[in-house]
């Protein structure tokens, strides 16, 4: 394989390590697999290629060849060991995955590793640590909003951008006047965290502690 | 998933260009949509062409009054841009009302334009379809069809398309800014950009291979009160059974673009004189010929329902 320093960040930067050994390795597509349901190229199957990512991760450097392949989840959980991120359903759907890149929440799992080059990541270790909890995390226990804890991380990232998206101003399906200024109240938070799944349903203790974290009665 | 290489792109011109070159690549922008359908080998590009140091990120007013949004918009910000909550307010209520925020904080505003269909049977790689393997079959047709097209489907394809953004874009008449491969651009005007199934559901859109999306274009504001009604089985965060995108004047006269009943955003401009007459003298218009099953019919009564809702909330001036 090629050494990763050969690879030009400059301006084309094509990844072509796999594809060199692949022009080799390459073979059809088998169509005695799935004759009739398969998947809809009939390309050349490639071998692995990897590329170089390097990213801020909580205030951290990191840098590591990676393939292709790699979502920001897997490389987060797999290569840096922060398993405070979760694999829910590994396709958007649910949230577990949910962090903060460049100051906005998005879904790990949808999201490739190599396309994250320079960029500053938050997860829920670096929101906080025992002993020194982030105001959100500290809300999450005080309100008990969790049963088994396994869509708390992504519940807690996301309700740190989400409030810090009402202070942006950033509307919502459910507020009523579009060019207004946003309002806090808990319809507008159930539907700015519905991108996050609770399979315990500790929706209601969770709105009592995003709502505490942003200034409201519960 | 499949293995494929990556390269980054830094114009328009070139990105064109390298998906000329290379056969077999896509496009990756958001990659909410394309990664979901990579890892089910729905989707098996062998080369990836990041589009997101192509610099097309901002709004902007074009010359005749209306506004050019750069491919690589995201939902989040197009829809918080004061100028689309403020003079396209359907874009911005459609946008709020799809997908969660996490997802909307990555999509483009050119990848809602080409995210696929959500027909579970194109979604499940052991059933045959048309639109993943072309001749393979529909399993669709026979099969549970509650959420499938009652206008415009063929016998190849009932599926329909998913986005709530481009129904409003339909509603607003918006332009698809294009560049090939050989540098020509062009202008596809959103009424001829989706294609119906017909015998080829595989092919979506009236691009050519290559050719990258590089802006949305914005007609002058419309005025009027604008209404996105989305009706689906869950509050948020779900696709729509059907949605309305409408515009009413004063006078009673508008428009209205319908999602979740064909395969591609529905809009039939001549249908919309009936409008003042109310939504059942409309939808018979609009959804003529509407061919259903016993599990989507309800879809019928529900745009019309809808339609009526809206028009009465517009009366009491309530968009």
């Amino acid at each position: 394989m090629q050494d990763s320093s050969d690879i030009d960040h400059t301006r084309r930067n094509v990844l072509i390590t796999g594809a060199l050994s692949a022009s080799a390795a390459a073979v059809p597509l088998a169509a005695a697999q799935s004759p009739s349901t398969g998947a809809s190229t009939t390309q050349a199957t490639l071998a692995p290629v990897t590329g170089k990512v390097s990213l801020t991760v909580n205030g951290s450097r990191f840098e590591k060849d990676v393939d292709t392949r790699t979502t920001l989840l897997d490389l987060l959980r797999e290569h840096m060991h922060l398993n405070g991120t979760k694999k829910g359903c590994d396709q958007g759907q649910c949230g577990a995955c949910t962090v903060i890149v460049d100051g906005r929440r998005i879904n790990a799992c949808l999201s490739l590793a190599i396309m994250h080059e320079g960029a500053q990541v938050t997860t829920i270790e670096g929101l906080g640590q025992p002993g020194k909890l982030h105001p959100m995390q500290a809300a999450f226990i005080k309100h008990d909003g969790y049963q088994c804890g396994y869509c708390t991380p992504g519940q807690i990232c996301s309700a740190v951008a989400a409030l810090d998206e009402v202070k942006r101003g950033i509307p919502s399906h459910v507020s009523g006047d579009l060019t207004a200024q946003p309002m806090l109240s808990l319809d507008e938070l159930r539907e700015r965290m519905s991108g996050n799944i609770c399979r315990c349903g500790a929706y209601s203790n969770i709105v009592d502690a995003i709502n505490e974290v942003a200034g409201g009665r519960s | 998933m499949r293995a494929f290489t990556y390269e980054r792109v830094q114009s328009p011109a070139e990105a064109a260009a390298a998906a000329l070159r290379r056969p077999g690549s896509r496009f990756i922008a958001g990659g909410t949509n394309l990664l979901d359908l990579m890892k089910l080998e729905i989707e098996t590009p062998t080369h990836l062409i990041d589009v997101n140091g192509l610099g097309l990120d901002k709004v902007e007013p074009t010359g005749d009054g209306g506004l050019r949004i750069g491919a690589l918009v995201r939902n989040t910000d197009l829809a918080a841009d004061m100028r689309v909550r403020r003079d396209y307010g359907v874009l911005s209520r459609a946008l709020l009302a799809g997908a969660s925020a996490q997802l909307r904080n990555k999509a483009t505003t050119a990848g809602n334009l080409l995210q696929r269909t959500r027909c579970p049977y194109f979604y499940d790689t052991n059933q045959p379809c048309n639109k993943r393997l072309p001749g393979s079959g529909c399993s669709a047709i026979g099969g549970y069809t509650r959420g499938h097209a009652i206008v415009g489907q063929s016998t190849a394809c009932i599926a329909t398309h998913p986005s709530d953004m481009a129904v409003a874009m339909q509603l607003l008449d918006a332009g698809v800014e294009t560049v090939a491969a050989d540098g020509v651009r062009r202008t596809i005007p959103i009424a001829d950009f989706y294609r119906l199934p017909g015998n080829t559901p595989h092919i979506e859109t009236a691009l050519r291979q290559g050719e990258l999306i590089t802006a949305v274009t914005l007609p002058r504001p419309l005025g009027g009160q604008h209404f996105y009604q989305k009706v689906r089985d869950r509050a948020s965060y779900a696709f729509a059974l059907v949605s309305v995108a409408a515009v009413v004047q004063a006078d009673g006269t508008g428009r209205v673009a319908v999602g979740g009943v064909a395969h591609r955003p529905w809009r039939v401009p001549g249908a919309e004189q009936a409008l003042p007459q109310g939504g059942k003298a409309f939808s018979a218009l609009l959804l003529a010929g509407a061919r259903t099953t016993e599990e989507n019919a309800f879809k019928v009564v529900l745009v019309q329902r809808t339609i009526d809702s809206l028009l009465a909330q517009a009366r009491k001036g309530q968009a």
